[in-house]
């Protein structure tokens, strides 16, 4: 214990060195070299398969509850709340299509994503994080294996892969959510509600939410993973790495909504 | 001080230092910060021996043996490993080197989440890719059974006691038969009889796999049946190295309490 305190002054009074400016391109250089390595290992054979296979279900099963009562609520109360405003204009007749879009466009990717930073993003983090303390890692780079394939690539790609199926099935669950509130109200039948909503839907709004879930797929991973495989050696570095893996990675999907959003709208007008 | 023998433990042979040198380390600086660990290291490992390295908690023992495997560099120095200057070698050549030297961790580093059995195929499936799943299964059990744990095959690290983990991260070192192993305190924190099952562990894999170890350790009846030779880190360097007799046959205040907590009552 006493030898920790030690070196974590050593370190201190030895990082003082470089300045506050320094050290955040040090740290943007970092990250970019570990992006550029995962895009180098992820292509290159030998492939973890099983492993990338392992780590999509695992992805999908953690977080397939949460997402689905999110979904659904969303898409019930969305719809309720929208209902007085349209009623204004009697144009109630509008509420799927409206509900349809919001939905595709911005509720589901950002939803999905948003849980599966807390979920998913957290538990990478926690979990590459307490194998770099207890030396896993090292053990995995000793044996002449490459943790880095094994660990970042799998955990990064399978988030990547997840993330946008999980969008979608989010979507299906809202319109479902959706769906009972007008049947309730409206008594409106399933058939004519699948039909006037998914009219109203282009293929532009598909490729960008399937676009912007594959990003923010990406962004989870690769926060969780670098947070969790360059996590600091004692037991506070787990707890730090998981952490910052969810406040990262949800502020980051936040920017990249709000840049895709002003991206995509290009091409819409 | 005198050497006078309240225990057992059968002295070993020491080695023969006409032998061919398999690492060698010389000069060897590292430090962290200005926190100098290992200020002038010279050692040498000859073929075939057990190097019992003993020293107090914090004197970089472990640092040493993960410069000699690159997980860490030096800061200068020459560090020679089966003929391969560490410090200058490319990254592939790097992982020809690692096949080569086992390394068990202090604290064992088995992987959790998975069963024995697949933290010992591990290593072995991704370097020997041509190996079909028979021959894997079959190393696998016959380096369990070389550590005695076959019966752990399907259960998970968190099932196992300290020296149980001790012993599987060994036998998944063992299974890429390596030339050289390296025991970062194989007994520490285990009771008499488990360092006793662990030092003959240690002893038969250098008859067994031939393999040259460094064993670092603070528990000189593991060192004394384990080793052939012992140096001493005091202050980042060497200054004591040799039998046991010639290492302990001082009145060197900084020697002296390891024998004298070991062996006298
Ligand atoms: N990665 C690192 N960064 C900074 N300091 C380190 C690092 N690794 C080790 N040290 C420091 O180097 C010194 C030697 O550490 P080392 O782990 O080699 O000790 P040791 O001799 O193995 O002790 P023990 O017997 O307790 O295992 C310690 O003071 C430690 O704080
Ligand atoms: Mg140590």
């Amino acid at each position: 214990m006493e030898r920790k305190a030690n070196t974590s002054i050593v370190l201190k009074a030895n990082v003082k060195g470089p300045g506050k400016f320094t050290r955040v391109f040090l740290t943007l250089y970092d990250v970019f070299e570990f992006v550029a390595r995962f895009f180098r290992e992820a292509f290159l054979p030998p492939y973890e398969g099983k492993e990338l296979v392992r780590q999509c279900f695992d992805i999908g099963y953690r977080s397939l509850l949460l997402i689905s009562t999110t979904g659904f609520i969303t898409g019930m109360v969305f719809t309720k709340q929208s209902r007085p405003s349209l009623a204004e204009f009697g144009a109630t007749s509008w509420l799927p299509s409206l509900v349809a879009i919001a939905l595709l466009r911005t509720l589901a990717p950002l939803l999905t994503s948003l849980i599966a930073a807390g979920k998913v993003g957290s538990s990478i983090g926690a979990e590459l994080g307490s194998m770099r303390v207890t030396e896993q890692i090292d053990a995995m780079e000793v044996s002449a294996t490459n943790p880095f394939k094994f660990l970042v690539t799998t955990r990064v790609l399978a988030s990547t892969i997840t993330i946008p199926i999980l969008t979608f099935y989010t979507a299906l669950v809202g319109m479902l959510g959706a769906l009972l509130n007008v049947y309730i109200s409206e008594g409106t039948s399933a058939v004519a509600f699948f039909q006037t909503s998914l009219e109203s839907i282009t293929f532009l709004d598909i490729i960008a939410s399937t676009v912007k879930a594959v990003i923010f797929g990406f962004t989870i991973g690769i926060v969780g993973c670098y947070q969790g495989y360059n996590s600091s050696k004692g037991t506070e570095g787990v707890g730090k790495a998981a952490n910052s893996s969810v406040v990262i990675g949800m502020f980051l999907i936040f920017i990249e909504e709000v840049i895709s959003v002003q991206f995509f709208a290009m091409f819409r007008s | 001080m005198q050497c006078s023998d309240p225990d057992p433990v059968e002295q070993k042979k020491t080695t023969d230092t006409n032998l061919e040198k398999v690492i060698t380390i010389r000069n060897l600086y590292k430090a962290f910060g200005n926190f100098e660990v290992l200020k002038d290291v010279n050692l040498d490992l000859y073929k075939g021996e057990n190097l019992v390295v003993l020293g107090k908690s914090g004197t970089g023992k472990s640092v040493l043996i993960k410069i000699l495997v690159g997980l860490l560099t030096c800061d200068s120095g020459e560090v020679i490993v089966l003929k391969k200057h560490v410090d200058h070698i490319t990254y592939k050549e790097l992982l020809e080197l690692r096949l080569k030297v086992g390394f068990s961790f202090q604290n064992s580093a088995l992987y959790d989440s998975m069963t024995v059995a697949e933290n010992l195929k591990f290593p072995l499936v991704r370097n020997q890719r041509k190996l079909g799943k028979a021959e894997v299964n079959r190393s696998v059990e016959e380096v369990l059974d070389a550590v005695g744990l076959l019966a752990t095959l399907n259960q998970m690290p968190s099932e196992l006691s300290g020296g149980q983990r001790k012993r599987v991260g060994i036998a998944r070192t063992l299974i890429l038969q390596p030339e050289i192993m390296l025991y970062d305190e194989p007994t520490a924190g285990l009771d008499p009889i488990t360092c006793e099952d662990i030092n003959s562990l240690i002893n038969e894999v250098q008859e067994r796999y031939h393999t040259s170890s460094i064993i670092i350790t603070h528990d000189l009846t593991c060192a004394k049946a384990v080793g052939n030779r012992v140096a001493i880190l005091l202050d980042g360097k060497f200054e004591r190295q040799g039998t046991f007799e010639e290492v302990f046959n001082t009145d060197d205040d900084r020697v002296k309490p390891f024998y004298d907590y070991n062996f006298i009552q």
